[in-house]
């Protein structure tokens, strides 16, 4: 019985050497890198390299320069997860439930946006909320916008883009919670005398939390490192995180900021998310 | 619904192999980052042999090119400036467009280049500053000038000598470019300086400047007083705040890349900062784009076609040069880019082929119109490595 519980436990490390080595070249080795190049000298130059002198201060300097556009990233990939949520969940919940024979249907649809480049579809929505597009028309002659106000480059549009983008990683997961949810215990709960909504709340929503989790995740860590739509939809004051990064990388030629104000995002998703999922009560997704 | 069977946990569970992991990680990683050599960048070293590759243009008949999007006269079409030189000369062509922005694509070659490797190009087309820097890191190969006597003779005059190349040793002009004001006639009135741009109150929040640094703050070091051709850290730091200041005041949409003429065409931009060639390339499709020479003056600049290390074909590199700097060939190209042909003697060649394009000064500028323009100052690696950053800062935060 050892013997063999032995031996599993080998082939088991045996099959995990692949993804273990594909982790190492791919994750470790990148991530320590970057952890070098956050703790540069900031004096450095390409002409005179760049030493690692461990310039902790990297961190608090980054931080301090950039807090606004590090907070923006995660207030705007906050609120696109919220409305994907609600829109998701809607969503995944009629597909599951109530969409009959149109279900395969429909899910290939929520994946059909995925067929068209990212950045066109971005581009796309540019046109779409111009100031003298048809919905900027329509809304301001209902007097719901004034004469002078615009979607384009506004919080709203990046809000928007980033839901848009982001919501079929929030209903497929979702959509897999919830279409696994056996029926009766839903009847059930009818025949112990809840009404639809409590029954809801008491049956659906706790079995679905599964999907809830891994969708908002999925949703929440890309949408807070995308730049693509701040930088399409947004205006100058909408600047978010990776735009920063990307700036500082290349064009200000600063690794060091770069590398700083990456590990700081990622810490920071690392710490919200194990915080979340602690508070989800969901530690066995891990 | 069958209870689910629960996880074996007895030899490996995932919860405890992700702790596992994680700590052997975090353990390596703390070794790793007190023993290990440190990922640190080493300065810039001399290449062997001057960074100069055994020249094997005689044996193969082949050249490979790295330019922008759009930057040359459609190449499928049989009579092309590209497949004529293919016809003439028997050397087959390999043209990239993937150079999108300097910075991306020196981020994408310098570790090659910083390691004395090959960047498998014989020719990359960069913007004046990048050119500079690349050359002073010594990263470009000189131009046999014997092979190119076209260029000599033939590139014009306010371009013959920059100061980070001043005898053209390493660089030739592709095309060069005018920055100045673009605005929708249609919508508004004339914009004639830079300073109405960014303060008049009928274009608030309806105008992009470009996101190019040296572009954007040659305009604002002019705006307040200082020459950017030669200006010091006290006038950068007071042209820098003035953008801040423009910035925050709300008249910007954005900082535009390369999609603003679009925009412009469509009303949700009046006004913006534009490069002269576009303009031209966009009023085919809306004529009421109009291109303006600011009081201030413009910006003049030029993408640069040069060698890099390691290049196994320059002999063939500088044959195509030397095939561009004809007025014949320039003009035909000059036709379809629609930038500033650095090419003398094309303006005439230029007759034959669209007589208004000859007449045209954003192609051909007069030296009244030349007298008027400024090249960005020069700046060394730490000038700029610093005023990038300060400008980022503005633009970013």
């Amino acid at each position: 019985m050892a013997e063999t519980g032995r031996r599993r436990g080998l082939t088991a490390y045996l099959l995990m050497a692949p993804a273990v080595i594909v982790l190492a070249l791919f994750f470790v080795i990148p991530f320590y890198s970057l952890v070098a190049a956050s703790l540069y000298e900031p004096g450095g130059s390409d002409k005179n390299g760049w030493e690692v002198t461990y310039h902790f201060a990297n961190y608090w300097d980054a931080v301090e320069l950039y807090w606004r556009p590090l907070v923006r990233s995660l207030v705007y990939a906050g609120a696109a997860t919220l409305i994907c949520l609600v829109l998701g969940y809607v969503l995944a919940y009629a597909i599951a439930f109530k969409s009959g024979r149109w279900k395969s249907l429909l899910l290939v649809l929520v994946i059909a946006p995925f067929f068209t480049s990212f950045l066109v579809r971005t581009l796309s929505w540019q046109l779409i909320l111009a100031d003298d597009g048809w919905i900027v028309d329509t809304l301001q002659f209902l007097h719901v916008l004034g004469d002078d106000d615009r979607l384009l480059a506004t919080n709203f549009a990046v809000v928007m883009g980033l839901a848009y983008n982001f919501l079929p990683f929030m209903v497929l997961p979702l959509f897999a919670s919830i279409d696994k949810i056996d029926h009766r215990l839903i009847e059930a709960s009818g025949d112990l005398y809840s009404n639809p909504v409590v029954g809801f709340f008491k049956v659906t929503w706790p079995l679905s939390l599964p999907g809830v989790v891994s969708g908002t995740l999925l949703t929440f860590i890309p949408a807070a490192g995308d730049y693509i739509n701040a930088e399409l939809l947004g205006n100058t004051e909408t600047s978010v995180i990776g735009s920063v990064i990307q700036l500082q990388a290349t064009d200000a030629n600063h690794p060091h900021t770069a590398a700083a104000l990456s590990m700081i995002l990622m810490i920071g998703i690392l710490a919200m998310v194990l915080f979340y999922i602690r508070k989800a009560g969901t530690e066995d997704l891990l | 619904m069958v209870p689910e069977q629960p996880a074996r946990r007895s030899t490996l569970s995932r919860r405890g192999l992700l702790k596992g992991g994680g700590a052997v990680a975090f353990g390596g990683l703390s070794i790793a980052a007190l023993k290990l050599p440190m990922f640190g960048i080493d300065p810039v070293q001399a290449c062997p042999n001057g960074g100069a590759a055994k020249d094997v243009s005689a044996d193969e008949r082949e050249l490979v090119i790295s330019n922008w999007t759009g930057y040359i006269d459609p190449r499928k079409n049989p009579k092309s400036t590209l497949a004529q030189f293919q016809d003439q000369t028997g050397i087959s062509v390999t043209y990239n467009v993937d150079i999108n922005d300097n910075a991306e694509f020196y981020a994408k070659v310098k570790n090659q280049m910083r390691a004395c490797e090959p960047i498998d190009r014989d020719m990359i087309v960069m913007t004046d500053w990048m050119a500079a820097r690349m050359i002073s890191l010594g990263f470009i190969q000189p131009l046999n000038k014997g092979n190119v006597p076209n260029l000599d003779k033939n590139l014009i005059e306010s371009l013959q000598g920059v100061p980070w190349d001043p005898e053209r040793e390493y660089s030739a002009p592709w095309q060069s470019g005018l920055t100045g004001i673009a605005y929708n006639a249609d919508l508004v009135p004339e914009v004639s300086s830079f300073e109405e741009l960014i303060t008049r109150d009928d274009l608030k929040g309806k105008i992009t400047l470009l996101s190019e640094m040296a572009d954007t703050m040659g305009f604002f070091l002019k705006v307040t007083g200082a020459d950017p051709v030669d200006f010091d850290d006290d006038e950068w730091a007071a042209a820098i705040d003035r953008l801040r200041e423009v910035k925050e005041s709300g008249q910007l949409l954005q900082f535009a890349g390369n999609n603003y003429l679009q925009q412009l065409s469509q009303g949700t931009l009046l006004a913006c900062e534009a490069w002269s060639g576009d303009v031209i390339q966009a009023q085919y499709d809306n004529p009421n784009l109009k291109f303006v020479v600011p009081e201030e003056g413009l910006s003049l600049w030029s993408d640069n076609m040069m060698v890099p290390n390691y290049a196994t074909h320059q002999t063939h590199a500088e044959t195509w040069i030397d095939y561009y700097y004809q007025p014949e060939v320039a003009a035909k190209l000059a036709a379809w880019v629609n930038y500033i042909c650095p090419v003398q003697g094309a303006q005439e060649a230029m007759l034959d082929i669209d007589p208004s394009l000859a007449e045209n000064p954003l192609i051909f500028p007069d030296s009244e119109m030349l007298a008027n323009t400024w090249d960005f100052m020069t700046l060394t690696d730490e000038k700029q490595s610093q005023y990038e950053g300060e400008w980022a800062d503005v633009i970013s935060s």
